[in-house]
């Protein structure tokens, strides 16, 4: 799961790594008083699951009550890049010298974890320059690889016996909360030398979840979400009104490049598994009619095991049970396919003999 | 390097005996009968808790994987344990002598399958997958868990993240007359035991290799290492690839566990970049693969 700046933060104190003064409120009431608390000036800052809103406008300087009044339900309302703002950090203004650049993130193609750190930050990591990017196994930073670094990408030194104690805590926190990324940026070089994490980005492995319950309050779930896991499916909430439904996580990809390609805009990407079965591709429907917006469904199935036409009967079931009434385009895959357009004939779900006919079809409903 | 097709072939006329961890699980269960049914050899199954039991009446069940080893003297073992067990289970493998690991399960923590790919480092030992649809010489032995129909023995390997597209495109190759010497699912995760530079070092010296087909998604950069490979070893045989996700939202994990774009790392941009350096054609769409393969053979 990807946490939010304050979530990440509350774990970088956990593990003593040096925050600002700040605190995370849903609401105005709330905020007021964490105003207060905190006292003028400070940032208000959205709390995204995504990069790039400081361009967006997500973070504001605030010097007084009347600009807090007027900011802080402005940056509440966002949306940046789709994402509507979860909550919003108060944070005390801080002075510093430098802005400096660290992360530890699992490098896939090495199978290892990999500091990469710089002496320039602040800005996305893709415009870091002069990137110092060190493999460090599968275990924690030792002092001297940390000393290493430090030295590396020409921190002064008073500074570097923070760097290194800043690198060693990240890399504790990293393996043992099992995280993919963990990122400071900017981590910033105070006047006394010493460091301060301004933000912080967290993403963890979702798979060890079982093994991180006091990482459960950090998890955000939209109800259809939880639904789909229940189902275990893979759900993704988009802003379009196709919904795409198919079976296996590279196919329901292939699905909406294609779909988007031919001016379509999908609803969601819904993997309900690599082997759909009635059960399945039933819950599917279900879930898809207590999305808003959808105005048709795209079905992409690649059978095999299983017979379309035990897949096909999910259709009429849902029609039947009055789960759904969208149009659906579909094309199965797989043996007996004659027999599921026989039984599907009078329905509300046309069957394509390919996926490219499907998507035509579908594109044409919804512009009508 | 393993020779993965002497181990999936096996030396004479013996075909290889293979294992099943998790053999009497539903999934375990209906896989391993169509395994059967294909004509791969399963010799024992392991299920803590059922040893000394038999499989539809006729496949040993043990204990633990040394037991099965010791008593089969099976080097290949495709594994259907739950992913809370699978650390457990690849070590019970391992340990008992185990060179092919096929891990079927899907959300296997990453700091587990990063352990059992040390340990099989030490143990001179492959694993293929987690959370992969396995692999298979058509007509000869399938150890996975992907359908029959797409496959038809042939010269092209095809090389996956994914499954069903794997299937699909595998699917589509044949019915173009382009059959499979090979089929091996990488596997949709972040971290994987054979990655798709390993795999291409599997494939890349069988004698009668016509073509390769690569089957990407989003995420990680696999693609682009793999892509630098074939420019630094100037492999000159026909290459065709596909990749998934090239609409799919930043920062969201699609699906997969590994197939999600942070930044420009594991962007679909990223990866069609680099192919297209490497002078390997990218499909917009599954159907195109065996068209684009055709074109590439007929340059040769």
């Amino acid at each position: 799961m990807r946490l939010l700046e304050y979530q990440a933060k509350e774990l970088f104190k956990e593990y003593d790594i040096r925050i600002p003064d700040s605190i995370a409120s849903k609401d105005i009431e709330s905020g007021r008083k964490d105003a207060e608390k905190i006292g003028y000036p400070f940032v208000i800052k959205a709390q995204v699951p995504v990069g790039g809103r400081g361009k967006a406008g997500g973070i504001q300087k605030c010097h007084n009550e009347d600009e807090f009044e007027l900011k802080y339900p402005q940056v509440l309302n966002m949306t940046i890049k789709g994402e509507k703002t979860r909550a919003i950090l108060l944070e005390k203004m801080s002075e510093y010298e430098k802005e400096i650049y660290l992360s530890l993130f699992l490098n896939r193609s090495k199978r290892c974890y990999t500091i990469i750190s710089s002496a320039e930050g602040g800005v996305e990591i893709e415009s870091v320059k002069n990137q110092t990017i060190r493999e460090v196994g599968l275990g924690e930073v030792t002092k001297k690889v940390a000393e290493e670094v430090a030295k590396e990408i020409g921190l002064k030194e008073n500074s570097i016996p923070h760097f290194v104690d800043i690198l060693q805590k990240l890399s504790k926190l990293t393996v043992e909360k099992e995280a993919e990324l963990t990122e400071i940026n900017p981590l910033v070089i105070l006047k006394d030398g010493s460091m301060m994490a301004l933000d912080g980005k967290m993403m963890t492995d979702d798979n060890s979840n079982f093994r991180h319950k006091e990482l459960a309050k950090y998890q955000e779930k939209t109800e259809l979400e939880k639904m789909a896991e229940e189902s275990g499916f893979s759900l993704v909430e988009l802003d379009g009104n196709v919904a795409v439904i198919g079976n296996g996580a590279g196919l329901v990809m292939s699905t909406l490049d294609m779909l988007t390609d031919n001016g379509g805009k999908a609803a969601c990407f819904l993997d309900v598994g690599g082997t759909a079965t009635t059960e399945s591709v039933y819950e599917a429907l279900t879930l898809i009619s207590k999305m808003k917006n959808v105005k048709a469904v795209l079905v992409n199935l690649y059978g095999g095991i299983v017979k379309t036409s035990i897949v096909a009967s999910a259709f009429l079931k849902a029609y039947d049970d009055k789960i759904i009434v969208l149009p659906v385009f579909a094309r199965l895959m797989g043996a007996e396919s004659e027999k599921s357009k026989e039984m599907l004939k009078d329905s509300e779900t046309k069957l394509s003999p390919s996926i490219e006919e499907a998507i035509n079809n579908v594109v044409m409903e919804v512009n009508k | 390097m393993t020779d993965i097709f002497e181990l999936l072939k096996g030396k004479g006329s013996e075909k290889q005996p293979v294992i099943v961890q998790g053999i009497t699980g539903k999934f375990g269960t209906r896989h391993t009968n169509l395994m059967i049914e294909y004509g791969t050899n399963i010799v024992a199954g392991v299920t803590p808790g059922k040893g000394g039991q038999k499989f539809e009446d006729s496949v040993p069940i043990y204990e633990t994987a040394k037991e099965a080893v010791d008593a089969t003297g099976a080097k290949i073992s495709i594994m259907f344990v739950p992913a809370k067990f699978f650390l457990g289970a690849a070590k019970d493998a391992l340990e008992a002598g185990i060179k092919l690991l096929i891990a079927i399960p899907e959300h296997v923590p990453v700091q587990d399958a990063m352990k059992t790919i040390e340990l099989a480092k030490q143990k001179g030992a492959i694993m293929i997958g987690p959370n992969t649809p396995g692999v298979m010489i058509p007509d000869l032995i399938k150890i996975g868990i992907m359908p029959a129909s797409p496959f038809k023995f042939g010269n092209v390997a095809v090389l996956s993240k994914s499954g069903t597209l794997l299937y699909e495109i595998s699917n589509n190759l044949s019915t173009s007359g382009f059959g499979q010497c090979i089929t091996l699912g990488i596997g949709g995760d972040p971290i994987n035991g054979t990655r798709l530079i390993d795999a291409f070092d599997m494939v890349k010296d069988y004698p009668n290799l016509d073509g390769i087909v690569v089957v990407g998604e989003i995420g990680g950069d696999a693609e682009e290492v793999f892509a630098q490979k074939i420019i630094d070893e100037n492999f000159k045989k026909p290459i065709v690839a596909y990749v998934a996700g090239r609409k799919a939202p930043k920062e969201k994990r699609m699906g997969h566990a590994g197939a999600i774009v942070m930044g420009n790392y594991g962007s679909a941009e990223s990866k069609i970049a680099m192919f297209s350096k490497a002078n390997i054609p990218v499909a917009k769409r599954p159907v195109e693969v065996p068209i684009l393969l055709a074109g590439k053979m007929e340059k040769k």
